[in-house]
């Protein structure tokens, strides 16, 4: 591939996190790395025990192949490969991707001197994996309550999770996460049509720069927050959903075990009215 | 500045002081009810059911009476129901009574003590009609209560009223036209568990049948059928339901399709009988007493205690964890069930002892 005409001045030696130069090179437009061999290695194994699984399961129906994790029996410990085993091979793959993945994104940052914010931000999505695979199983005693990897399958599970709790609309961390999606969802459908709308002048008209965009928002409700603002309360939002997303799952279990209707009797009974 | 860090730290200790008192913490305990990765699972806090413990302890049978010998009916006078059972097994099973529904009070509670056969005392007339009740569950309802059967105990546990009855709710007393007509939701009731589903689900299916399935019995709805209003109407019942057993949704329903029987488990058989039995029971027999008991007894819309799952189950996904006292008390099986028993061989009674 074609390196564009200003790409090669970024293309600075160093910065790696390990395995010093052996790694510090590019496949094309791709940085490589040591995490980029470690993702790729993680990413490929993964991929291909979950074929294999399907493969020994009873349906090629990409809807309905299902790998799910070991019965609640055996605990933390392993499990028979084609009883949960594989499951646990496959969550250590994800795992091992996803974290080589983001260690890549930050020997790029490293290379550029920029900020971490990029590998931060895939962090919470880690996390949020992390919480429902490995640090909920472990609060409860036994890797069977991690998700199944299948498509309908890890629905039936979010499904039954939330149904474990009678009525998981009334979780308060879910509550919170459920606003931050939509806010978030919310937040970047304005920015996208404020950027489309100053950038998109009547054919005799002219680009609008941020000036006319604080303006429109200044008229509409007062207040701009700006051109970098509106990135930091995007980021904000969106690892805001995902963070919450965590916690709203891992305190049902190990912290809550009734109906989560029940939970906000805390506030019923405050002495101020019980 | 200071004033801001005043204002975290009282923050803060609120928070800690949410989190401490509005949570549980590991370890948990864990049930598996379906395949691995469906996450049909129950989940209990082992120091709750602790708690629960003692609750479901049954109280232990006292010795065995003899069942032959003198009827009940050819010693007492005005003996309506237990009339077939032998003198000696009637007079234990009125001990165990007291000792089941009225240890404080004692006989006095039913029973005028200068004339035991006297009726007037309403609690002895409704007495006698909850031990008709208990051999009619015990007889017919076995698809509910199977062998393990229900006697006095199983609701009363000690108490003249069960912990666990329901009345009619009062009416909302305020804005009923147009606006502001809660119907009977966004209130956190205990009978839904606290959420803010209509809490008339009582009177609604185990009093009205009205029907409890929502969801269509065809792919596409074509034929209009259940409702938003319906859905959590029956979603407020399955709460009581839930919450009444001490267990979660995926205990009779895997949540990925609520309706066919062939994705639920062996459980949910039995609810739908334990609904219907909740039902028959209410208009059967608590209803007919209504003017039996004295204004005292009844709700606030002047209705008889009606019953609803927890009356039994009282959180346990079985009343008093499965134990069968019935077993003990042959008397409350069926109307007339002792007196065909065979005679009981008299233990250690061998000649020359």
């Amino acid at each position: 591939m074609s390196m564009l005409s200003f790409e090669k001045k970024y293309r600075i030696r160093g910065g790696t996190l390990i395995g010093g130069d052996l790694f510090d090179f590019w496949v094309g437009p791709f940085y490589v790395g040591f995490f980029g061999v470690t993702s790729i290695f993680f990413a490929l194994l993964g991929t291909l025990l979950i074929i294999w699984g399907a493969s020994q399961g009873p349906t090629w129906n990409l809807w309905q192949i299902n790998i799910a994790p070991p019965d609640l029996k055996y605990g933390l410990g392993m499990a028979p490969l084609m009883e949960g085993g594989l499951w646990q091979l496959i969550t250590v793959c994800a795992i091992g991707a996803f974290v080589s993945w983001a260690l890549r994104e930050v020997e790029i940052c490293r290379k550029l001197g920029m900020g971490y914010h990029v590998p931060v931000a895939f962090s919470v999505a880690i996390l949020a994996y992390v919480t429902l695979v490995v640090f909920r199983p472990l609060l409860l005693g036994a890797w069977g309550h991690g998700f199944p990897y299948g498509i309908m399958s890890h629905l039936d599970w979010v499904s039954n999770t939330g149904y474990q709790y009678l009525h998981f609309h009334y979780n308060p961390a879910h509550m919170i996460a459920v606003s931050c999606f939509f806010a978030t969802t919310l937040a970047l459908s304005l920015h996208g049509a404020l950027i489309l709308s100053a950038t998109n002048p009547p054919d005799d008209g002219v680009v609008k720069t941020p000036d006319h965009e604080n303006t429109f928002f200044r008229d509409a409700i007062g207040y701009s927050i700006g051109t970098l603002g509106v990135h930091r309360l995007g980021l904000f939002l969106a690892l805001s959903a995902g963070f919450w997303s965590a916690v709203c799952i891992v305190i049902s279990g190990p912290f809550w075990t009734r109906g989560w209707p029940e939970w906000w009797t805390w506030w019923l009974n405050l002495p101020v009215w019980r | 500045m200071s004033t801001l860090n005043a204002a975290l730290r009282v923050m803060s200790m609120l928070g800690a002081g949410l989190l401490l008192s509005a949570c549980e913490r590991p370890p948990i305990d864990t049930v598996q009810r379906g395949f691995r990765g469906t996450a049909m699972v129950e989940v209990y806090n082992p120091r709750i059911l602790e708690g629960e413990q003692e609750k479901n302890v049954v109280p232990a049978a006292t010795p065995a009476a003899p069942r032959e010998g003198q009827k009940a009916s050819e010693v007492y006078q005005n003996v309506k129901v237990l009339g077939d059972v032998s003198v000696a097994e009637f007079t234990r099973l009125m001990v165990a009574m007291t000792g089941w529904v009225a240890p404080q009070q004692g006989c006095a509670y039913c029973h005028n003590l200068q004339n035991l056969a006297d009726d007037s005392l309403y609690t002895k007339v409704v007495a006698r009609r909850m031990i008709q009740m208990t051999q009619h569950i015990n007889a017919d309802w076995k698809a509910h209560v199977a062998d393990t059967g229900v006697t006095c105990y199983t609701c009363h546990r000690g108490m003249p009223v069960p912990a666990e009855v329901w009345f009619q709710p009062a009416p909302q007393k305020h804005a009923l036209r147009a606006a502001g007509n809660k119907m009977a939701q966004n209130t956190p009731d205990a009978a839904v568990a606290y959420a803010s589903l209509p809490y008339d689900a009582f009177n609604r299916y185990l009093l009205k049948a009205e029907d409890i399935r929502v969801n269509t019995s065809t792919a596409l709805p074509t034929a209009p059928y259940g409702s938003m209003a319906a859905t959590e109407a029956t979603y407020g019942l399955m709460m009581h339901m839930a919450d009444g057993l001490g267990v979660n949704c995926t205990y009779c329903h895997n949540s990925r399709a609520f309706a066919p029987w062939k994705e639920s488990t062996p459980q949910r058989v039995t609810a739908w009988h334990g609904i219907r039995m909740a039902r028959d029971l209410n208009t059967t027999y608590m209803e007919p007493l209504t003017d039996t008991f004295p204004p005292h007894r009844k709700g606030s819309e002047g209705d008889v205690a009606k019953v609803n799952c927890a009356t039994c189950h009282q959180g346990a996904y079985k009343p008093l964890y499965g134990s069968s006292m019935l077993k003990d008390y042959m008397a409350l099986s069926a109307a007339g069930a002792q007196a065909a028993l065979p005679p009981q061989p008299a233990a250690g009674a061998a000649p020359g002892q």
